[in-house]
């Protein structure tokens, strides 16, 4: 393919950029007549190497509890009522943040959840949950995300740490032991299904199954 | 009137009488063997009673306390846990007792179709138990035990 023809002075900004494309173009589906095949691959190694390094590493920073809360939005309400319940603060000193329960630990689905963050990025510019009132307002429908987010899931964020396997019903109290036996075992229902509202409060919960 | 050597022996009494009560420490089982106008160190805080038994009341009108922990429970205008298991449409799949039937009558004794709101709040009147020894001993009887006392094999 021929280089192109050097533009009219006047062309319009599309045609100088569709040009520089074809440019671009005709570059980049030639072999390279001065770098060795090698050096090409060993350097696209490295670049991969430190590109993904760079994602990976913003994305975890992403997944912070300081990430979350570093939002009003956050930290002055859910993170706030959070504080208050034994997934903060307990016997054993072992603590649940934000990305351990709203963030699916396997990759493809992380990035799945990330790229639907990206709504609540522009909830968060727009300013559609910035003051109490309108969170408010919004509580009951992003729950309603949330459980049918764990309902789809099985709850899999809940059992990352809460595995039925491991669970030792004889140190459970009796009641937990007998509903954990009648509907936790047997698949009959979810961890979201009974135990809604265990780390923040509850939106207003008229007609959600299971509740008054 | 009080004559005047009369009203000096009770001042010398009021006199004696009050030093004593402050320099005497009341040991109660409450306070402990702080000074009165001292503050001691809290108590550690007793388990809840977990058992989920029931316990029997100690007279009809009582209300039934918890027999099982409530920590995080959220009773409000937005829902109420403890209906989750004891309103009357889910007893079948929690087998824990209903609120009772007076819970549904306003103030008129009419019934209504749910939890009447004046009800509504649980802990006004139902409490989970401490795993605790009383402080305070407590020689309370109860209406049978006083009534076969009183007629042993008597009339019921």
């Amino acid at each position: 393919m021929s280089a192109t023809d050097p533009a009219a002075p006047r062309a319009s900004a599309l045609a100088r950029i569709w040009a520089f494309a074809v440019e671009l173009w005709d570059v980049i589906r030639r072999p390279s007549s001065v770098f060795g095949l090698g050096l090409l691959v060993l350097a696209g190694f490295v670049a991969g190497v430190m590109f993904w390094g760079a994602f990976n590493t913003a994305l975890e920073l992403t997944n912070t509890e300081k990430f979350c809360t570093s939002c009003h939005e956050m930290r002055d309400n859910v993170f706030s009522e959070l504080k208050t319940t034994i997934h903060f603060s307990n016997r054993s000193g072992v603590r649940a943040s934000c990305p351990d329960c709203h963030v699916p630990h396997n990759w493809t689905d992380k990035i799945a959840r990330k790229m639907q963050a990206s709504k609540e990025v522009w909830a968060h510019l727009f300013g559609t949950i910035d003051t109490r009132d309108k969170f408010v307002d919004h509580r009951l429908e992003l729950a309603i995300h949330e459980w049918a987010r764990f309902k789809a899931n099985d709850s899999l964020e809940c059992r990352n740490c809460h595995s039925a396997e491991s669970m030792d019903i004889t140190k459970q109290s009796p009641r937990a032991s007998v509903a954990h036996q009648r509907f936790l075992f047997p698949g009959e229902k979810t961890c979201i299904d009974c135990h809604k509202g265990i780390a923040h409060h509850l939106p207003d919960m008229r007609g959600v199954p299971g509740w008054q | 009137m009080i004559g005047k050597p009369w009203f000096l022996a009770l001042a010398v009494l009021t006199a004696t009488a009050s030093t004593s009560l402050v320099a005497q420490t009341v040991s109660s089982g409450l306070r402990g063997a702080t000074p009165l106008n001292e503050e001691g160190p809290a108590a550690p805080m007793s388990p809840t009673r977990n058992t989920a038994e029931r316990e029997p009341r100690n007279y009809p009108e009582q209300p039934p306390v918890i027999p099982h922990g409530i920590d995080g429970y959220q009773i409000d205008i937005n829902g109420n846990k403890c209906l989750s298991c004891h309103a009357r449409a889910r007893t079948g799949e929690s087998q824990a007792p209903m609120v009772s039937i007076t819970h549904f009558m306003d103030r008129d004794g009419q019934f209504l179709a749910s939890v009447s709101p004046r009800r509504f709040f649980c802990t006004e009147c139902h409490v989970s138990q401490s795993v605790a020894t009383p402080p305070v001993s407590n020689d309370f009887v109860d209406i049978d035990t006083l009534l076969s006392r009183a007629a042993p094999g008597g009339r019921r």
